[in-house]
């Protein structure tokens, strides 16, 4: 079975899944991350386009204020 | 290292509880160049946690430090920027700097800021503080890595839990203690 692992939890993979649909798998509910697929930073504005591969580790690191 | 540290640029974007506590430490250590940027002035408010002093109340955030800082080490070159820092901006305020610590108070500003250092420079490493209001707790410090982007906090507490001296200083000094340490490593890989 295709599976990507997400934050060291196998979730499974599906053709043409996006980093926006891994996050939506996920059910986080925190806005403000750093995603990386594969130790690619991708950028906010590019969750919905970029396909995440088979077999992909993504790191989400979620942030919080303060500071 | 004192000798490797001075030839060290760091960039301080956010001159608040983390920033102005962790530039004390960096000038205190010999780095040679320090960058650092705010558009803020300093409030009473701040005094519960930021390094700043109550006979400094209305004057501006970058330019009292960048003076406390040289009378902490006067060989220090200190480029002191009183700008609201844009994403636009940031090749052009830090592009100089081999480590940038993100000293931002909101988590909005932290993503762009991380994610455009991370992009315009994916060899230098950024240090984020992620997690540090509330007080005690201390076991649930840490510093997690993904790739050159380090983040040091507890990585959960919110606002709420109010902002205090003593955990904001813990964590802003992880972090110019992991700039220090990168920096020896980039410096002595650079000779």
């Amino acid at each position: 079975m295709a599976e990507i692992i997400v934050n060291g939890h196998k979730i499974s993979w599906k053709e043409g899944m996006t980093v926006q649909d891994v996050l939506d798998a996920m059910k986080y509910t925190f806005k403000l991350i750093i995603v990386k697929v594969n130790g690619e930073l991708v950028k906010r504005e590019m969750y919905g386009s970029y396909s995440v591969p088979d077999n992909a580790d993504v790191e989400v690191n979620h942030l919080i204020s303060g500071g | 290292m004192t000798d490797k540290l001075s030839r060290s640029v760091v960039a301080v974007a956010g001159c608040g509880g983390i920033g102005s506590n962790a530039a004390v430490s960096l000038v205190r250590a010999g780095i040679g160049e320090l960058i650092i940027a705010d558009m803020d002035i300093i409030e009473a408010s701040n005094l519960n946690r930021q390094y700043f002093f109550a006979d400094e109340i209305g004057l501006k955030k970058v330019f009292t430090l960048k003076s406390r800082l040289n009378s902490i080490n006067q060989d220090c070159r200190i480029t002191a920027y009183n700008v609201e820092i844009v994403r636009e901006d940031v090749k052009k305020l830090f592009g100089a700097a081999d480590i940038l610590i993100e000293a931002f108070d909101n988590a909005e500003s932290k993503q762009w800021l991380i994610e455009e250092w991370a992009s315009l420079y994916p060899d230098r490493p950024v240090v984020s503080g992620n997690g540090l209001s509330g007080y005690g707790n201390f076991e649930s410090i840490k510093i997690r890595r993904s790739g050159n982007i380090y983040f040091c906090g507890d990585g959960t507490s919110e606002l709420a839990d109010g902002l205090c001296s003593a955990r904001v200083a813990i964590i802003s000094n992880i972090q110019a203690n992991l700039a220090i340490e990168l920096l020896m490593k980039i410096k002595e890989a650079a000779v």
